[in-house]
């Protein structure tokens, strides 16, 4: 069997064995409701057009978090990363900043930015700008130096060094930076959803707990299992048509 | 002067106490291959890197026909490929043509690619290269800037026998072709012998030379003629020494 299928085997258990046990009763459905419920819950949101409400609202603020956040990341990684001298001045700041707890900053982005999608689009952003500056700082200062120095010999400049050997040689770095972003920024439009949204999946999630019904937090639970597993999947997608130079057998890019 | 390169008073130093090279002294012919020889540690390297502007050198002079070794003039083979393994091997040969018209780039690359052999792997990537071959790419990246003087860091060292005479070949053809001044670096005899004019021995730190051969054989060098042997016995001679 492919290793993709043999992917599949685990989960579909997982299903089996949930509905194994809501149909012996061993849990009340007001706790549990069985797989068939969770997708006749999903299947009516998609019919009565309420599931693409909540889809769109989530996929753009995490579109727009995630563009943000990369950009931010890419820039200030290349810089850091090209420029020991800048990386000794912004390198330390930043690293502080990292450590701050996520949800930690949503008090003041509310009094900042409202409690409108830019506070909510601002937090994403910062979610998926740590993993991104952090690797491509790495990917790049930790490039081979003899690679830099067939760059030296051919009397590269500077920003001619960054372009055709220090960034091409990043990518693999970058990619997984890419890649934990996407992560991070699924984990904080959900923060930013629960501190108060009228759409997307996180409201889904607060809506269901607060009207008793267990059908749809699992529901959104799984749209979000689903939404980060195609994102990501997408990503992989595209990291192995850039890398494909890489000389590596990595089944997981 | 021109047809020498003068090499005067060469010192390197790299906070150590002992200078990593000199006052080192030579004079090679320009247009001819030469060889340097020694055990690890000499210098050999650091000698080729201030030729190559890789390092500056603490103080000394060096003149190339006469005048001060240009930038555009060198171009350095380095003891690995070191290729850009994101780039195909076209891709790698062009790498130092960055500043040369597209249309006249790709001749230039498609020439070398020519001369080293590899015309079949243009398109491949360098994880799909054997060392030799990658190796030839890492020559045609030099030649492909057309350099005056060609430097080699033990290029051919890190490759089986075979293969390394099969370079060495390889290397005589380019020499030909272009007739750059060719100076390698080896701490292989038979290497020396087969390919160079002009054969010094380096001992250090700090790195001086201690001999100058200039063997006086023809090419192709049959590595088991009785003139090969002889001087090769000189050769051990001086290093054992």
């Amino acid at each position: 069997m492919r290793p993709r299928a043999l992917g599949l085997i685990l989960p579909l258990a997982l299903i089996g064995g949930w509905d194994l046990i809501c149909r012996a009763g061993w849990v009340g459905e007001n706790l549990l409701p069985s797989p068939g419920r969770v997708a006749s819950t999903i299947y009516q949101l998609a019919a009565s057009g309420e599931l693409w409400v909540h889809l769109s609202a989530t996929g753009g603020r995490m579109a727009a978090g995630f563009a943000l956040g990369v950009l931010a990341g890419t820039i200030a990684g290349a810089l850091t990363g090209a420029s020991s001298l800048l990386r000794a001045i912004i390198d330390p700041t930043i690293q502080g900043l990292r450590s701050v707890p996520s949800i930690a900053w949503v008090p003041l982005f509310i009094l900042w930015l409202g409690i409108f999608e830019l506070s909510k689009v601002m937090l994403i952003a910062v979610g998926v700008f740590f993993p991104v500056y952090l690797n491509l700082m790495l990917g790049i200062a930790h490039v081979d130096r003899k690679l830099i120095e067939v760059g030296r010999a051919h009397r590269l400049g500077r920003i001619e060094l960054v372009r055709r050997v220090l960034l091409p040689a990043a990518l693999p770095s970058y990619m997984t930076g890419l890649r934990s972003g996407l992560g991070l920024g699924w984990m904080f439009v959900v923060a930013a959803e629960l501190m108060g949204a009228s759409e997307g999946l996180g409201f889904l999630l607060v809506d269901g707990q607060q009207t008793g019904r267990p059908a749809i937090v699992i529901a959104a639970i799984l749209l979000f299992a689903l939404l980060g597993k195609l994102s990501d999947l997408g990503l992989a997608g595209i990291g192995r048509v850039v890398l494909a130079w890489q000389d590596t057998d990595r089944v997981t890019m | 002067m021109t047809g020498l390169l003068q090499i005067e008073g060469l010192v390197k130093q790299f906070g150590g106490p002992v200078p990593v090279l000199g006052p080192l002294h030579l004079t090679l012919h320009t247009g001819c291959v030469s060889a340097v020889i020694g055990k690890s540690g000499c210098g050999k390297s650091t000698l080729l890197r201030c030729l190559g502007g890789l390092e500056q050198p603490d103080a000394g002079l060096i003149s190339f026909d006469g005048a001060p070794i240009r930038p555009d003039d060198v171009a350095i083979v380095f003891q690995e490929p070191r290729l850009m393994p994101w780039l195909t091997v076209a891709g790698n040969v062009a790498f130092g043509l960055g500043h040369v018209p597209r249309a006249q780039r790709q001749a230039q690359v498609a020439e070398v690619i020519d001369v080293v052999g590899l015309q079949d792997a243009a398109q491949k990537l360098p994880k799909q290269l054997s060392g030799g071959m990658a190796q030839r790419v890492a020559l045609a990246r030099a030649l492909a800037v057309r350099p005056r003087l060609l430097l080699l860091d033990e290029p051919f060292s890190a490759l089986d026998p075979l293969t390394r005479i099969a370079m060495q070949d390889h290397l005589l053809t380019v020499w030909r072709h272009y007739r750059p001044t060719i100076v390698f670096i080896s701490h292989d005899m038979d290497e020396a012998l087969a390919l160079a004019e002009q054969i010094v021995v380096m001992d250090g730190p700090p790195g001086r030379i201690v001999a100058e051969f200039s063997p006086c054989l023809s090419y192709p060098r049959r590595r088991t003629g009785a003139e090969f042997q002889r001087w090769r016995d000189r050769l051990v001679g001086v290093l054992g020494g």
